[in-house]
């Protein structure tokens, strides 16, 4: 279990990560989300005590990270993939590790087998490509078979089958009862992944919540009937109080009706049902709609997630401009400028 | 807290896997030896042209470390590059993240890196001093004779020292090419043209190479050189005072400073 | 010009072989990539995307077969950078410059007018950064750098190798949608990624390479039915557990197969949904839920490479999979696993970087630095 406390990271007169206090908890895979900018790195290392807190604090099992003799035993962390010596072999970079943490030589093999590195362990890792490097970071992570696991965008470079890998690793280290810290961009990604959500926006926390209850917090959900008898199956949504929407295809679009009630329905009228499904938003609209209902984001004037082009995030202060519609009208003012 | 045998176990791990350890340290070493014999060698076959003052002050001894003003800079160089690539690779990151005790982590690294450097510096006096006397034929000295033993000995820790001030300011500098950037012209180039301008000369013997180079002297004022203020043990201890504020500079910036 | 447009944005790949001395990077490799639609380049790590993509931008000189733009070969194109754009690798800036300066001295190399640089920059957002260093630039600061590169020239051809990385939600949403509407204007827009649930999103047309060859050149829609099988979700009322039994017997009588998911719903394969509600029907079973379901790209994708001929040895990664003494490592299988036929498998195998003799026919080099092109810090 890691434990935030009331963490803030200032930088000069900049406000990093603001009293943020939040539990990530052991047996799910927790995802941590925030645009660009948002604290989420400094949040991270300042849970490994590479930056020093302005205030507040974190815990680790109950106690702080200096305070853990052999800490890699405790929590395991992929933060930069690149965090290691080029000039030294794979095999040679977990070992040293592995030694400052009286982890057996043996587990460095072991690892490197598990990420599938064996064949180029005896290679200096600064010709690895951005994939292998990764894969070497998550070694790293295991190497202590901690009970603690943190990943900052642990599929970066990884291709297809890297990142199904990687998924189905996290999940299963969480099964085992192992608390598992995931931050990502990807928001597709992060959907299959995680079982609970920390959202951050502007060093703030902006949600604590589980996936399934983020979604359903901040994007429409509905249900969508199918019948052979449409006229029949309206008529019965309209007296249960339903108003349901005809969409392309035939099917209607129910708000605020559960499968179980609209299936209770029919069976009770006798109406066929051809299909009969719950549509959820996706996590990348909830997480839109969520950053854009913040109120700092409203200070910039930005993202609406309806619109077809949001603009892009803010580097550092500066606010974003509507660059994305710009583009569309500038396509063609381009052309004619060439 | 972590086992500082494990800690030195695992610096000894990381300095022996890069192969800058290698060719730094066998720079400093050939490069002081073979310049030492080839100026040994100069002296020999051109004593008779000094000038009778030069002749008479004549120290064998330190004519067989004149190869070190260069040597020294590979010593520079391992030492940067110990501290150095952490940051420059990221690893230190890593290796903080293993090792959470800052002060404990240093203090493995330098003295691991320190031991290393101190053996070849040892390794390198000895050999440019027996090297250096076979080729000054009859103007040599001995090992046995007064205060040369002290003179060897001296060289070594004075190599061991220039690599443990490097690694300190690499510390505090966070970076292998500000710290080559400074230290290099530094010991190469400012420090010795400033000891030859007569003003900046009574500044410049303070610096920690002109101070702790003394201990290498055993004729006091060799080669018609300036009379110092100190002593060889004296001017090794002011070279210790630099290293000294250097390494607690050091550790106040790993110490505060997000990593 | 008797070219018509449509002809002149299309890349079209004849026999396309690349070998660097004994190893075929690319072999006989045909395609062609249409305008008005974003085609997708898919393929493992090592299976010869990037020196396809190279040979099309003329950095790579292929062995045999050629590769060509609107009919010519890159090089031949008159003013490429107005009608060919690229994002292949971001760190392929001089760091020393700023953002600015890089695109001005990019514009001027093909007479692209100063103006068109600040309409890029703030196309992708960069106005802010515009006169800052790109050495000080993240990730994701590259990338835009990149595509506002790439998009210049105004040109009519794109292609982008893995134009997310790096890049935040907004970001990658961002990218997306530009990548759509670039599409929508007619242009031709081909985009290689490793993020299956993001190219879903992206493409409508897919091009898939394994071992330097052509495995799969259709639309996304017919890829994965093809690659694999739809299925319907069936859950009855909660706490009637024989209302299940008794449709999962009907239903694996009229021919279907049945699994049980997590949470108790039915999974449904071989019957359309219409029948699966005259079963319920028949056998009195009220439902709850029938949902219509579509393997994902990704499932679809592992399908058709692991079908590709021994890419994988997986073999001996289980082996090491079982020495793990970390209870949860050995291959657990889940009720359903989410490829069914691997469960949870092992990493990819070293060999599609390096080593294994398999890839190593594949790799560009068998050496680790497989692919100079692949998004790689410096460090």
């Amino acid at each position: 279990m890691i434990e935030l406390e009331g963490l803030s990271k200032r930088f000069g007169a900049k406000v990093a990560v603001d009293r943020l206090s939040f539990q990530v908890r052991p047996g799910v895979v927790t995802g941590f989300l925030g645009p660009n900018g948002a604290g989420k790195s400094t949040t991270m290392r300042m849970m490994l005590d590479l930056d020093n807190p302005t205030s507040g604090s974190v815990r680790i099992d109950g106690r702080h990270y200096r305070e853990l003799a052999e800490p890699l035993k405790y929590i395991g962390a992929l933060l930069d993939a690149k965090a290691m010596h080029g000039g030294r072999s794979a095999y040679n970079n977990l070992l040293c590790l592995a030694q400052a943490n009286r982890i057996p030589a043996s587990r460095v093999s072991e690892v490197l087998d598990i990420v599938g590195l064996t064949a180029v362990a005896r290679k200096k890792s600064k010709g690895f490509s951005l994939g292998m490097g990764q894969r070497l970071g998550i070694a790293s992570a295991l190497l202590g078979d901690p009970e603690i696991l943190m990943f900052d965008e642990p599929v970066n470079g990884l291709d297809p089958e890297g990142i199904h890998w990687i998924r189905n690793l996290m999940k299963q280290l969480a099964a085992e009862g192992r608390t598992i810290f995931v931050s990502s961009h990807l928001m597709s990604e992060m959907a299959l992944t995680a079982d609970h959500l920390i959202v951050i926006g502007q060093g703030r926390l902006l949600a604590d919540t589980t996936m399934a209850a983020f979604i359903q917090e901040n994007s429409r959900s509905y249900a969508r009937v199918r019948s052979p008898q449409p006229e029949r199956l309206r008529d019965l949504l309209h007296t249960a109080g339903f108003t349901p929407v005809e969409v392309a295809g035939g099917a209607l679009e129910v708000d605020g009706a559960s499968t179980e009630r609209l299936g209770e329905l029919a069976a009770e009228h006798g109406v066929v049902l051809h299909e009969l499904s719950a549509q959820r938003a996706s996590l990348e609209e909830a997480f839109m709609q969520m950053t854009a209902g913040s109120v700092e984001y409203h200070a910039h004037g930005t993202s609406d997630p309806g619109r077809s082009a949001p603009p892009g995030p803010r580097w550092g202060e500066g606010p974003p401009a509507d660059t994305g519609p710009r583009w569309g009208a500038g396509g063609g003012s381009g052309t004619e400028g060439i | 807290m972590a086992s500082l045998p494990a800690v030195l176990q695992s610096e000894w791990t990381k300095i022996r896997t890069v192969s800058s350890t290698i060719w730094t340290l066998a720079a400093a070493f050939l490069v002081t030896v073979a310049v030492s014999a080839a100026l040994c060698a100069l002296f020999r076959s051109t004593f008779d042209d000094l000038s009778p003052a030069q002749r008479l002050t004549f120290d064998p001894t330190l004519a067989s470390f004149s190869g070190m003003t260069l040597g020294q800079l590979a010593m520079v160089v391992f030492g940067v590059l110990v501290v150095g690539t952490e940051y420059s690779s990221g690893m230190i990151r890593t290796s903080l993240a293993a090792v959470p005790q800052r002060g404990t982590f240093l203090f493995g690294k330098l003295a691991v890196a320190t031991v290393l450097a101190l053996a070849v510096g040892m390794a390198t006096s000895f050999a440019a001093f027996f090297l250096g006397q076979a080729l000054l034929g009859e103007h040599r000295t001995t090992i046995g004779a007064e205060n040369v033993l002290r003179a060897v000995v001296g060289g070594g820790l004075y190599m061991g020292l220039i690599a443990l001030f490097s690694m300190a300011v690499a510390t505090m500098l966070r970076s292998s090419m500000l710290s080559l950037g400074i230290l290099m012209p530094f010991f190469f180039l400012v420090s010795q043209i400033l000891a030859a301008v007569p003003k900046a000369k009574t500044v410049a013997r303070y610096f920690p190479d002109q101070a702790g180079a003394r201990i290498m002297q055993v004729v006091p004022d060799a080669l018609g050189g300036t009379k110092v203020p100190y002593g060889p043990w004296e001017g090794l201890g002011i070279m210790l005072i630099w290293v000294l504020v250097a390494l607690a500079g050091g550790y106040a910036v790993l110490k505060r400073r997000d990593a | 010009m008797t070219r018509s447009r449509w002809g002149w944005r299309m890349i079209e790949a004849v026999g396309l072989t690349k070998r660097y001395g004994a190893k075929t990077a690319v072999y006989n490799l045909s395609f062609q990539v249409r305008p008005g639609t974003v085609t997708g380049f898919l393929g493992p790590n090592g299976a010869g995307k990037s020196t396809t993509m190279r040979m099309i931008l003329g950095l790579d000189t292929p062995t045999e077969g050629k590769v060509t733009i609107g009919g010519l070969p890159f090089r031949q194109t008159p003013n490429a950078p107005r009608q060919v754009g690229a994002l292949l690798d971001a760190k392929a800036v001089h760091g020393g410059r700023s953002a600015r300066n890089h695109l001005l001295s990019l514009a001027q190399l093909s007479g692209i007018p100063a103006r068109r640089v600040d309409e890029v920059l703030g196309v992708v957002g960069l106005q802010d950064v515009a006169r800052k260093r790109s050495k000080g630039f993240s990730l994701g600061m590259g990338q835009r750098l990149g595509i506002a590169a790439a998009l210049l020239g105004d040109p009519q051809v794109l292609l982008f190798d893995e134009p997310v990385n790096g890049l935040d939600p907004e970001g990658i949403l961002w990218v997306r949608n530009l990548m759509k509407r670039l599409a929508s204007e007619g242009r031709t827009v081909f985009v290689s990624s490793h993020l299956m649930s993001e190219m879903a999103l992206t493409a409508d047309h897919l091009i898939v390479i394994g071992r330097g060859q052509l495995l799969a050149d259709m639309s996304v829609t017919d890829f994965i039915s093809t690659n694999s099988a739809d299925f319907a979700r069936v859950r009855t009322p909660d706490g009637e557990p024989q209302s299940r039994e008794k449709l999962s017997a009907a239903l694996s009588g009229a021919g279907a197969q049945v699994l049980t998911e997590p949470d108790g719903a039915l999974r449904v394969t071989g019957l359309p949904l219409p029948r699966i509600s005259d079963l319920a029907h028949g056998s009195d079973v009220r439902l709850w839920e029938l949902s219509p379901h579509r393997a994902s790209l990704e499932e679809a994708y592992m399908r058709m490479t692991q079908g590709a001929v021994d890419y994988r040895s997986t073999v001996d990664q289980k082996a090491g999979l079982t020495q793990q003494p970390q209870p949860g490592f050995g291959a657990p299988r889940q009720q359903i696993p989410e490829v069914p036929q691997q469960g949870f498998y092992a990493p990819p195998p070293p060999g599609s970087y390096a080593g294994a003799p398999a890839a190593a026919q594949a790799a560009p080099t068998a050496a680790a630095p497989a692919d100079p092109t692949k998004p790689e810090d410096p460090r």
